[in-house]
């Protein structure tokens, strides 16, 4: 089964996937989050303990079926390889910029066009800074630059993350992990219908090859629009179900969508996720399916992001979203604290650091 | 024969390279890759510009060769 050798296949795996984030939504996952890397590997590091924000703590089954989903079906189709050894300590870097960058928007590329298929014109701020943080990405790769070689190694190695997945899963089900009872992180699908979905999800994520910002780099890189495909017809689904549900809202600050409209930081907290990701060869949701089909630096990347969803919430560098005050009934800005700020200014300086100092062998 | 060792490098370099092998060249290029996407994008590549590859998997990866 080989998803990625024509746009209509491509498309294809793009709508089922829609389907499933529309599905989720429906059945009780956040309004206009549906399906979030960045604020799902959020939810899950609050439920373990590694950060304290109460309204964000849940194990999110997407993100496990996700990686298991990647896990099954590449050892199915003899996909599955176990490697490591490429800049293992920058990739960990890397994943916590991309967690960095997406809490200070707030929400991850995927989330992006989940947003952007719902109105919510911060996301087409947002959208800006994304773009150019893969064409800066891409013209370091014109410059040379390169993580370098991974190395096969042990096939039991490649299992590692799926395996602690499964361990989280089996954790969820104890009185050991938090959940929220408030907030974003009590609004959820079913256990099994998250679980059924990320295992979908991740399943066709890993065979058409799905990247948010691999989509955007080809495009500027070599003209080729085949991974966009998947990522327009994941926002045609999503628009028409936005649309059908009465949940698309044409606004900057719309209360109850957990966003907020500082565009500055939108646009630089999406310019450091596509740079990041650019470097680190693929977009959150991407990290995740590497991690399951045996690379350990895509599992290193992942978690990165752990870490970086816990110092998000423990030093308060996740932005605030747009409410409304219950007494007052007065809209408040949401929006990115002094210290989230300077944690995003200095993402987007790692990653220019980051980016000019790994240098393919023939390039040095 | 011309050889790109691609092996073990992250998307998109392996492509990149063999973009680069295929300027202009006037024999046949053996492209290496780790990955089964990887072997994909580079045939798909080749055949978006009139080239025939013919794929073989080796001991822990891919050799690809371009006519």
């Amino acid at each position: 089964m080989n998803l990625s050798d024509s746009k209509k296949k491509l498309a294809l795996a793009g709508a089922i996937c829609g389907l499933v984030a529309a599905c989720l939504a429906f059945l009780g996952n956040p309004a206009n989050m549906a399906f979030c890397i960045a604020c799902f590997i959020r939810d899950t590091a609050g439920a373990l303990g590694m950060h304290q924000a109460e309204v964000v703590q849940y194990v999110r089954p997407e993100i496990i079926g996700l990686v298991i989903g990647a896990f099954v079906i590449s050892v199915a189709t003899k996909e599955y390889r176990a490697t490591a050894g490429s800049s293992t300590a920058t990739r960990f870097v890397l994943g916590m910029i991309i967690m960095i960058g997406s809490l200070v928007f707030l929400g991850c590329p995927l989330r992006m066009i989940i947003r952007m298929s719902a109105g919510d014109l911060n996301a087409w701020v947002a959208f800006v800074g994304f773009t150019l943080g893969v064409g800066t990405g891409v013209f370091a790769l014109k410059k040379g630059f390169s993580l370098g070689r991974a190395h096969v190694t042990t096939k039991a190695s490649g299992t590692v993350l799926p395996l602690l997945m499964a361990g989280i899963m089996i954790l969820s089900f104890t009185s050991f992990v938090k959940a929220s009872e408030a907030g974003p992180g009590s609004m959820h699908a079913p256990i099994i219908a998250s679980l059924i979905g990320g295992l979908v999800f991740g399943i066709f994520a890993q065979k058409s090859r799905m990247c948010f910002a691999g989509s955007m780099r080809d495009i500027i890189l070599m003209k080729n629009f085949d991974l966009f495909t998947v990522i327009a017809a994941i926002f045609v689904v999503m628009l028409v179900f936005n649309v059908a549900t009465g949940r698309f809202v044409l606004a900057f600050d719309t209360p109850g969508i957990i966003a907020h409209s500082q565009h500055l930081w939108n646009i630089l907290g999406m310019y450091a996720v596509g740079f990041a990701a650019v470097l680190a060869g693929g977009c959150p949701l991407r990290q995740l399916i590497l991690a399951g089909q045996g690379s350990s630096d895509a599992a290193v990347t992942v978690i990165g992001m752990f870490v970086g969803a816990g110092l998000c919430h423990n030093f308060g560098l996740a932005a605030s979203a747009t409410a409304v005050n219950a007494e007052t009934k007065e809209i408040v800005a949401g929006g990115v604290s002094p210290a989230g700020r300077i944690a995003c200014v200095i993402c987007i300086a790692a990653c220019f650091v980051i980016a000019f100092t790994h240098k393919r062998e023939e390039a040095k | 024969m011309k050889e790109v060792d691609a092996r073990g490098l992250s998307c998109p370099e392996p492509l990149m390279m063999t973009a680069q092998a295929l300027k202009g060249a006037s024999e046949p290029v053996k492209i290496l890759v780790t990955e089964a996407h990887q072997r994909t994008n580079v045939e798909k590549y080749a055949r978006d510009h009139g080239k025939d590859p013919v794929s073989t998997e080796k001991d822990g990866y891919f050799e690809v060769v371009i006519g």
